[in-house]
């Protein structure tokens, strides 16, 4: 974006704004994400349910960062950097809403586990919430400043996460084959940490539209990606080999 | 006459592109080959240099926006495709302008023959007082001796093409004078298409009209690229965003920047450019 002032002061104003909304969206969203993992790692049904309640403003606040977007684009007609930070601006917004949602339903599941004795350590899922965390903060530093440069290290991040996911998703499967009482817990762990991944996938996605938005080029199609737990099997040892 | 479609054939002329080449590369952002090759030009009132070192080049059936702050030679370029400049002393331009491999500013030039094959046409509508129909044969007569009914064909050409056929047919006798402000900048353009030039120059055409009238004008110039090179000069960056396939952006006598209008409007390269596209210039 360029230093100089905008000669009509009140279209700077507006989207300084959209940027303030982004950011506070990122905030609530950072903030989810924060308490929903910490409901897990303390089985804490409080926290989990301002987690929850969390996401009637994030939704919100969705909605009022697109009014201001489709006023924008009517009523100002960006152009270059400014249009790409306008339509950017909604796409960022509703990959912070989806955020939301997987934050809300990572502290939906925190409950149902909240109600099993888990015999075992969830030190990958916080480790794994935590470069989560680590990249999305990133990423709102990078629309709050215009850092193209952040946005690349997002971007570049999303690697190592796709990896601790994997990892994670092998000890689990290990685990249910272990006792099929674990099997309920895990299902939700399962599903808690393919969460965290597409919060990380959402992630990058934003930092794409930063990225775009700040420089006017796009980051390249093939970024470097590690979620291989589709194709990931776990088997017993003596076990025959699936069909 | 009777009214015909608007896809009226264009009477033949030696050396004229294909039409329909401009309609099907219609704004992908891919560029024809140059019409008309602007290289090393240079201009100057008096001692004034008001244009420097321009290079650019007009795509054949392609519209080509210019827009810049006033006072940055986007004006004067027009003044010198079809060597309106030369009509006042003190105002020389140097370098080349080719169109066919002829130099349009050597001195040896024919000027009327060039301005037949490059038309313009202004920002406020300029019709003669005279009746519809003269307002259009008046030109062609310098150029052509044409008899009474190939004359009224070329009438009846001209206003179709400018999409003003069907509200002047049944007044073609009338006052061009009575004619709303849209009518007679359209009839401007007729009269300009009449001579069958290979290039339009518009300057500004639809600062002095309505919207309404505007997005006719836009329409038109739209139809016309089929048939002609385009060249507009207009201070709504909106509507080189919507006419043109090129934009070249002009400052202080330099052409700052040129690209695609998709690329210019979305990801300009020049800071300049970007500064003044999104209103923060200076």
């Amino acid at each position: 974006m360029s230093e100089a002032q905008h000669i009509v002061k009140s279209y700077g104003q507006e989207l300084q704004l959209l940027r303030g909304l982004m950011t506070a969206m990122g905030g609530m969203v950072e903030s989810q994400v924060a308490l929903a993992t910490d409901a897990i790692l303390h089985q804490d049904a409080d926290t989990a349910t301002r987690a929850v309640e969390l996401d009637l403003q994030v939704d919100q606040q969705e909605r009022e960062a697109e009014q201001l977007v489709i006023r924008l684009l009517a009523l100002r007609q960006p152009m270059a950097d400014d249009l790409r930070q306008v339509v950017g601006a909604m796409k960022i917004t509703a990959a912070m809403e989806r955020i939301g949602d997987y934050a809300k339903n990572i502290a939906r599941r925190s409950i149902v586990l909240g109600q099993y004795r888990l015999p075992f350590s969830l030190a990958g899922v916080a480790n794994m919430s935590r470069l989560v965390q680590e990249n999305l903060k990133l990423v709102i530093d990078a629309i709050g400043e215009n850092d193209a440069d952040k946005a690349n290290q997002v971007w570049q991040a999303d690697l190592a996460i796709d990896e601790i996911y994997n990892s994670i998703f092998r000890e689990l499967v290990t685990y249910m084959m272990e006792d099929a009482r674990n099997i309920t817990p895990c299902t939700h762990l399962l599903f808690i940490a393919k969460n965290l991944e597409r919060i990380g996938d959402h992630a990058t996605n934003i930092a794409e539209h930063v990225h775009y938005a700040v420089t006017g080029e796009a980051l390249r199609e093939d970024r470097p990606k590690g979620d291989a737990s589709a194709y990931a099997v776990v088997r017993l040892p003596n076990d025959a080999a699936p069909r | 006459m009777s009214e015909t479609a608007n896809s009226l054939p264009m009477p033949a002329r030696a050396g004229h592109p294909a039409p329909g080449m401009g309609a099907m590369a219609a704004r992908s952002g891919a560029l024809n080959p140059a019409r008309i090759a602007i290289r090393g030009l240079d201009f100057y009132y008096g001692t004034n240099q008001s244009l420097k070192k321009i290079n650019l080049d007009l795509p054949a059936q392609q519209v080509t926006g210019m827009i810049g702050p006033s006072g940055c030679g986007k004006s004067t370029l027009l003044r010198v495709l079809n060597r309106m400049y030369s009509l006042y002393p003190g105002q020389r331009a140097e370098g080349e302008v080719l169109m066919d491999g002829q130099n349009l500013i050597a001195p040896e030039m024919d000027t009327n023959a060039l301005r037949s094959r490059i038309g313009m046409v202004f920002q406020k509508p300029t019709p003669f007082p005279m009746s519809v129909y003269d307002n259009i044969a008046f030109g062609v007569k310098l150029h052509e001796q044409l008899s009474k009914s190939a004359m009224e064909e070329r009438v009846e050409w001209s206003l179709t093409r400018a999409a003003l056929w069907g509200e002047v047919k049944d007044r073609l006798s009338g006052s061009a004078m009575g004619l709303s402000g849209g009518q007679q900048q359209r009839l401007c353009i007729a009269r300009t298409i009449a001579v069958r030039p290979e290039v339009i120059l518009l300057d500004e055409p639809t600062s002095a009209l309505d919207p309404i009238s505007t997005l006719k004008v836009e329409e038109l110039i739209d139809e016309l690229k089929r048939d002609f090179t385009i060249a507009i000069v207009t201070h709504n960056m909106q509507q080189a965003a919507r006419c043109a396939d090129q934009v070249a952006f002009f400052y202080l006598g330099e052409m700052v920047e040129v690209a695609p209008a998709a690329q210019l409007f979305t990801a300009p390269k020049q800071k300049r450019t970007q500064e003044y596209i999104t209103g923060r210039f200076g």
